[in-house]
């Protein structure tokens, strides 16, 4: 069976000044109906991937991979038309921050309507009912008056749940999610996640869950890919994320204080210039 | 060392008034660190600025060393007493300063004398080295902009620091550095700390009893071991805790 | 020290004295200003633009003042490379020393009118309260006039001149600066590090001129350069009108005046000023635009 997304030696450079930046260098796996969660600190390039993926890197950007296929069929630099009705019908992303990824003079209806409608190419009644029908199963209890809503007049959690609701209305195959709970309050957070993972296992949805949390993506997903510095230096199935190999995976388990086991200092990553140069996937 | 008393805090005039915190009462002893925990606009970092006198629309009583003070006026006394991190490092700082301009106009402002061996300290003290002394805040990662902003707080020589999410904009890994060197100079001198957080592990990690906050209003005290241990008294308390400790996934 | 070492030594980015931070940053401004082509034609334009005004006796080819009737209204010749005028005097020596009058405007507006505008801005939105509320109604006071009517209107009640004209230029054309100025102010009021320089017992009057008005001063200069084709085109119009400078004076916008009876039959006496007036108002544009990529303090360096 073909893996719903296939990633072969992806790499995304930026020139600089100083020579070729390297955002991501080479990073390898294949996406089948499963939450897979990139973990990483900031300058990973675990969000540059989700972009590469999507074709969102923008010039003078670079993204070059040996395979980009998204149920078979490659998907790498394609041209912008093209690749706009891809996105969103087929692949889709939801962002950290609903408040930038929302239109701030459109109703939060309108904005899942239209995206449908521009996909689907239906009625407006018939787009309206599936709007409705996303809104309810975000777990939005009087959909009605979210659907006539600003924006600024939903609060942070409620606008995630709309962004999920607007992603997931054309039934995407693989769903992008960049930090989707960072912005929000853990109770809400929580209340995210569950909505997203009912909906990602009811329409049999490849997920891709980005994120610096690690002990969150233990819990929440499948398989889990490590990055450091543009690379994938561990990959293992998320219940086993404790046990990790990696010196950078365990360096960063125990850097975070926990609540369960109290410590005098709290251990320090110490980073090694090997991690960063380690032979790469995917090159001979 | 500090003492809230009956503390209300609100912006804007009657019909669009927010009251952000509500008749809040807590005392911190001196060498005690004391966290301030709750989700996003539960008051707690409100609560922090009324202190530092960064708010001039409050009530009740604020009292700073024996010392009370009024509205947002404070006097020199106060800024060598009281000091302050913010969270967000990358704005905490000024794009167009040196290192070097942070910290000795802090230094001048604070009348120190022997300002050149001062900033030498400060920056050896912090982990940073005088290496970063002209450096400009562009050329910092967050984690070394939080040092910059924390010896610019520890050039007055204060008592009292007021932590504001000082870790929340880092890295895991970033963090533990920060968390411990906080550590550090509370250790060496015998600093009190009242430390603004969501995050209750970071909280139970440096606090010694904590306030946990819900809508303006302080709904639990309890100790970092009652935290641990999940020992909460009221209901939102103990869900919180069970929220942020694990996610359950559906069976 | 070595090319190669001297870029190092100023690229780096962990500098070792105060001086070397400084030039450093200097040098990086200079390198992202120099890797846009177009701000770079700008620059050099006006440097020749500087260094015509400064050597003006000594380049124009004749005596910009000395008139020959014999030979009025020559087209452009060997002898006359952009012609002469209506009284046979030669244009290019003209334009030359007219160089002058225009860097004179520039300068002199350029220095008077951010400045106001900084000090204006920049304390009504620190201060707040009533001082804004006075401070922004005067400005919008002198908004709502056209600014060439309220310049006319100070001219005539000053009279003629170019020295008037550059003064009511300059009161003329502050208000823009002091509405950016206030914008800018207000949201850096707010910002942490002035929060965090407050809690050390900073003053007002420290806050306001070490920590706002560095921040304000980039912006203001972008805006001044980009402003400055409009103010040559201004005191031009004034100079058009006969406000400006008085004749014989080589006044590029009082020369076009003197083209326009011609226009039609001896097209070069009207277009060669214009022409001079349009290189020179396009150069600054693009130092302008150049200015905000290096300036910009949103868009951090890089």
């Amino acid at each position: 069976m073909t893996p719903l997304l296939s990633v072969q030696n992806l790499r995304v450079g930026f020139p600089t000044r100083s020579g070729l930046f390297q955002a991501v260098r080479g990073v390898s796996f294949d996406l089948g109906r499963e939450r897979l969660g990139v973990v990483g600190e900031s300058g990973s390039g675990k969000s540059m991937t989700g972009r590469a993926i999507l074709g969102l890197v923008r010039p003078p950007g670079r993204v070059t991979a040996d395979r980009l296929d998204l149920d078979g069929e490659p998907i790498l630099n394609l041209p912008e038309s093209r690749m706009r009705r891809l996105r969103g019908a087929r692949i889709s992303m939801v962002m950290q921050d609903p408040k930038f990824s929302l239109n701030p003079v459109m109703t939060v209806g309108r904005q899942i309507a239209e995206g449908y409608r521009l996909h689907t190419g239906t009625s407006r009644a018939q787009a309206r009912a599936k709007a409705l029908e996303m809104l309810a199963a975000v777990q939005i209890h009087d959909p009605e008056r979210v659907f006539d809503a600003y924006p600024h007049e939903v609060s942070g959690g409620m606008g995630q749940r709309v962004m999920i609701a607007m992603m997931l209305a054309p039934d995407p195959q693989v769903l992008i999610a960049d930090e989707p709970t960072s912005a929000l309050d853990v109770s809400v957070r929580n209340e995210v996640l569950r909505i997203l993972d009912r909906l990602v296992s009811a329409r049999g949805m490849g997920l891709i869950f980005i994120s610096h949390d690690l002990n969150l993506v233990a819990q929440f997903c499948d398989r889990v890919l490590i990055m450091y510095a543009g690379r994938v230096v561990e990959e293992l199935p998320a219940r086993d994320l404790h046990a990790a190999k990696h010196p950078y995976t365990q360096g960063l388990l125990d850097s975070l204080p926990r609540l369960d086991r109290p410590v005098e200092r709290l251990a320090t990553l110490q980073r090694q210039a090997g991690w960063r140069d380690a032979p790469e996937e995917g090159t001979p | 060392m500090l003492t809230v008393e009956d503390l209300d805090v609100w912006f804007g005039h009657a019909p669009e008034r927010v009251d952000a915190v509500k008749s809040a009462s807590f005392a911190v002893r001196q060498g005690e660190s004391f966290g301030l925990v709750g989700e996003s606009g539960s008051g707690k970092s409100t609560i922090l600025r009324a202190v530092a006198g960064l708010v001039d629309t409050w009530s009740g009583r604020i009292k700073v060393g024996g010392e009370t003070v009024a509205g947002r006026h404070r006097s020199r006394g106060f800024h060598k007493t009281v000091q302050m991190v913010f969270q967000d490092p990358y704005a905490s700082l000024h794009p167009r300063h040196s290192v070097d301009r942070v910290l000795s106009e802090t230094l001048h402002l604070q009348g120190m004398v022997g300002i050149d061996a001062r900033i030498t300290r400060l920056l050896d003290q912090v982990g940073l080295g005088r290496g970063f002394r002209f450096r400009y805040p562009h050329q910092l990662s967050g984690g070394q902009r939080q040092r910059v902003a924390i010896a610019r707080a520890l050039a007055a020589e204060p008592k009292l620091l007021l932590l504001d999410e000082p870790t929340s904009a880092l890295d895991v890994s970033v963090q533990a550095e920060i968390l411990n060197l906080l550590c550090d100079i509370r250790a060496e001198r015998g600093l009190t700390y009242v430390m603004v957080s969501h995050d209750l592990a970071v909280v139970a990690h440096m606090c010694d009893r904590l306030a946990v906050m819900r809508q303006g209003r302080i709904v639990e005290d309890m100790d970092a071991a009652g935290l641990r241990a999940g020992r909460a008294q009221g209901d939102y308390a103990r869900k919180l805790i069970a929220a942020s400790t694990r996610y359950v996934r559906e069976a | 020290m070595t090319e190669m070492t001297t870029r190092a030594w100023l690229l780096s980015d962990a500098p070792q004295t105060r001086r070397q931070a400084r030039l450093g940053a200097l040098y990086q401004g200079w390198l992202t200003f120099r890797a846009n082509r177009l701000a770079m034609v700008g620059l050099a334009i006006l440097v020749l633009l500087v260094l015509v005004a400064a050597f003006a006796p000594w380049i124009a080819p004749q005596n910009p003042f000395a008139q020959d009737l014999a030979q009025r209204l020559q087209p452009p010749s060997a002898s006359h490379w952009l012609g002469t005028d209506a009284l046979g005097r030669d244009i290019l020596s003209r334009l030359i020393h007219g160089s002058r009058v225009t860097l004179f405007i520039v300068g002199t507006v350029a220095l008077i009118a951010p400045v106001i505008g900084l000090f204006v801005g920049t304390v009504a939105g620190f201060a707040g309260g009533w001082v804004d509320q006075v401070l922004m109604r005067i400005t919008d006071i002198f908004l709502a006039f056209p600014k060439l009517i309220l310049a006319l209107a100070f001219v005539a009640a000053l009279g003629p001149g170019i020295g008037n004209a550059v003064l009511a230029l300059a009161v003329t054309s502050w208000p823009p600066y002091a509405r950016l100025a206030r914008a800018e102010t207000l949201t850096i009021r707010r910002a942490d590090y002035i929060a965090a320089a407050r809690l050390q017992g900073a003053g007002p009057l420290r806050l306001l001129i070490g920590h706002v008005w560095p921040l304000c001063v980039s912006s203001l200069i972008v805006r001044a350069a980009l402003d400055m084709a409009g103010i040559i085109l201004s005191a031009a119009g004034l100079g058009f009108l006969g406000l400006g400078a008085q004749p014989p004076m080589p006044e590029w916008g009082a020369m076009i005046s003197d083209g326009r009876s011609y226009i039609l039959d001896f097209w070069w006496v009207a277009a060669m000023p214009g022409l001079a007036i349009f290189v020179v108002s396009l150069a600054f544009n693009l130092l302008g635009d150049g200015l905000r990529d290096v300036l910009d303090p949103k868009e951090g360096p890089r």
